[in-house]
């Protein structure tokens, strides 16, 4: 049986996380749908409704310009969901390059890169996201860019690991006899081998970076208005906290459902693909070989 | 031991020069400067090429950083954008309520952390194990400003019992010194709470691992078979080992309560670092802005050195060898 099936066979097991996985399907389909299914116009103004609580007409209630929460919401996962996997996207892309280099390599360049990682580690790096968005002019571009080029560390440490072991391994010994050059011994041999923790680091990263684009939103440093997220519409939800609880209740729930999904959906997969839980399974089973 | 440590700290100088390089590149680098600020449209060219020399924004980078660094040596961090003010001043007086905040939520942290995770390691698959093992996924998930906003609303806005933003209420004067602590504890109850929120479910997921790891061990079997009582085996033997590697955790959890300082000062409208740091983004007031990276890259550090002396004393292998 291919590792594949063996790990979504055992991924499948965990309720939990095909219920994560179940959401974020959900997610995404609302969010690529959003023109369709959205009840109003996002940034349609309707001075007789202004801060209306849930009904009928507006599910989620009205903010403070008489604008449909839930089409602002609705309008607002595309942003969660884009920054989410494009931010990831660049540090795993970053922590696979540095983390591939250093371990491949080893010895000076391997130092050198070491000690570059302890050094972006060293920076509380939420600080320093805000720093460049601030001075910088805001932008969705900008907010995923800076998440993904702060938060390749992780990934650089963990494919490192990975190579260090894997370049002692038989199969790349031999290729190297062979006579395969650096770059197919990185690309074509070690590096697929070392790609399943990747998975399980991305997936938690993404819930990270959408946590993290919710709070720059919030902050009024990452989405602006009128265009909506999910952290600026909780940006009003504050600024009407007196009278409009709506406001501050579902785009939170919004953010909390999502990153719970990616959460449980990457723990999902780290047990799915820990090899370390297959053996005790097996002995459980009393199978011996697969 | 004190070689070990005087190591570590040698090996923070690079580290801290590194950092400072790329606060300065950070900064100086990105498009905009405080003169735009500043200035409104109408101002004379004439009066921007003052203002930008006054400040020596006109002179080469390098030149500046080497500047900054000098002063940055002796502490001096120049005087803000703003109003003119000695940097380290307006710092100084902003730490101590950042710093209380900080340290009771840490305080709280660790009563509720610790317990929750070695109570669901002894027991684990038990229903307490299950229960608070789904509380700190949900709780790793909590955007942290949004429980803010929760709770500001239930105790602040519905139930009224709770004041909602700043550090003392407008009118303190007709209060006692113990009336007005009281006033000034029921304020930091909501930011102490919220700060602490997010490493609570970290912190005990982790002294769960961490126990469940050393329960495992020899010498928590050996203790059982000579007859101690399961009490005294969780207690003398067991949490002492798990501690250590919490206590480390806690040295690397600075990171994020900074970030979250940030956040929840500038809800709470609590007069500390982290609003200043807010508002100097805000007005692009550079010599604080750095100042405060430069501070909170050292507490960083500090946090992280804290965390390895930790090591070093569970682990004899890493004094000696090293990394």
């Amino acid at each position: 049986m291919s590792a594949r099936r063996i790990i979504w066979r055992r991924f499948r097991r965990n309720h939990l996380a095909v219920a994560g996985l179940a959401v974020i399907l959900v997610l995404i389909t609302a969010a690529i749908l959003a023109p369709h299914i959205a009840p109003y116009s996002k940034t349609g103004i309707d001075v007789d409704h202004v801060l209306s609580p849930p009904s009928w007409q507006h599910p989620f209630g009205t903010d403070e310009l008489g604008r449909d929460v839930l089409t602002r919401m609705l309008w607002g996962s595309r942003v969660s969901l884009s920054v989410g996997f494009i931010a990831m996207g660049i540090a795993v892309l970053i922590g696979i390059l540095i983390g591939s280099v250093a371990g491949f390599y080893g010895g000076i360049v391997d130092s050198v890169l070491m000690r570059f990682v302890d050094m972006m580690l060293a920076f509380p790096t939420f600080i320093l996201i805000l720093a460049v968005i601030a001075i910088v002019p805001p932008g969705i571009v900008i907010i995923m860019v800076v998440i993904g080029v702060t938060g390749w560390m992780d990934v650089a440490r963990l494919v490192r690991a990975e190579f260090l072991t894997l370049k002692q391994r038989d199969f790349v010994l031999a290729s190297k006899s062979a006579g395969a050059g650096s770059l197919r011994l990185i690309f074509k041999e070690i590096l697929p081998n070392a790609l399943s923790p990747v998975f399980v680091t991305a997936t938690l990263g993404v819930a990270g970076a959408i946590l993290t684009e919710s709070a720059l939103s919030f902050l009024g440093l990452g989405v602006q208005p009128p265009n909506p997220s999910w952290g600026n519409i909780l940006t009003s939800g504050k600024d009407n906290i007196e009278t409009a609880w709506w406001l501050s209740l579902y785009p939170g729930l919004a953010i909390l459902i999502t990153v719970l999904s990616y959460n449980l959906v990457g723990e999902g997969l780290r047990d799915a693909i820990d090899p370390r839980l297959w053996e005790t399974e097996r002995y459980e089973s009393g199978q011996t070989e697969e | 031991m004190f070689g070990y440590i005087g190591k570590r700290l040698l090996q923070m100088v690079p580290l801290l020069f590194g950092i400072t390089i790329i606060i300065f590149a950070v900064i100086h680098l990105a498009p905009g400067s405080p003169v735009d600020v500043q200035m409104s449209l109408k101002t004379s060219a004439q009066a921007m090429q003052n203002l930008q020399k006054l400040y020596g924004l006109d002179k080469p980078l390098t030149v500046q950083y080497k500047d900054w660094l000098m002063r940055f040596v002796k502490l001096d961090f120049g005087k803000s954008f703003v109003d003119g003010r000695n940097v380290l001043e307006k710092i100084k007086e902003r730490i101590p309520i950042t710093l209380t905040i900080n340290i009771l939520s840490m305080i709280l942290i660790f009563i509720i952390a610790v317990p929750v995770g070695v109570i669901s390691a002894t027991r684990q698959y038990s229903l307490f194990d299950k229960i608070s093992t789904v509380l700190v996924f949900i709780g790793f998930s909590t955007p942290a400003f949004w429980l803010a906003l929760l709770l500001m609303i239930l105790f602040g806005v519905q139930l009224g019992i709770l004041p909602i933003s700043g550090i003392q209420s407008i009118d303190v004067s007709g209060l006692g010194a113990l009336g007005r602590l009281g006033d000034w504890g029921r304020h930091l109850i909501l930011p102490v709470f919220i700060s602490a929120f997010g490493s609570i479910a970290g912190l005990s997921r982790y002294s769960r691992s961490s126990m469940l790891e050393v329960i495992r061990q020899d010498y928590i079997r050996t203790a059982r078979a000579k007859g101690l009582r399961e009490k005294d085996v969780i207690k003398k033997h067991a949490l002492r080992n798990a501690m250590l590697p919490i206590v480390t955790i806690m040295g690397l959890s600075v990171p994020g309560l900074i970030g979250g300082s940030v956040i929840f000062e500038s809800i709470f409208s609590i007069p500390g670092m982290g609003q200043l740091y807010y508002q100097s983004l805000m007005a692009r007031d550079y010599p604080t802005i750095m100042a405060q990276l430069v501070i909170f890259a050292v507490l960083t550090l500090f946090g992280n050195l804290v965390a390895d002396i930790a090591y070093g004393l569970v682990d004899p292998r890493i004094r000696i060898s090293g990394r």
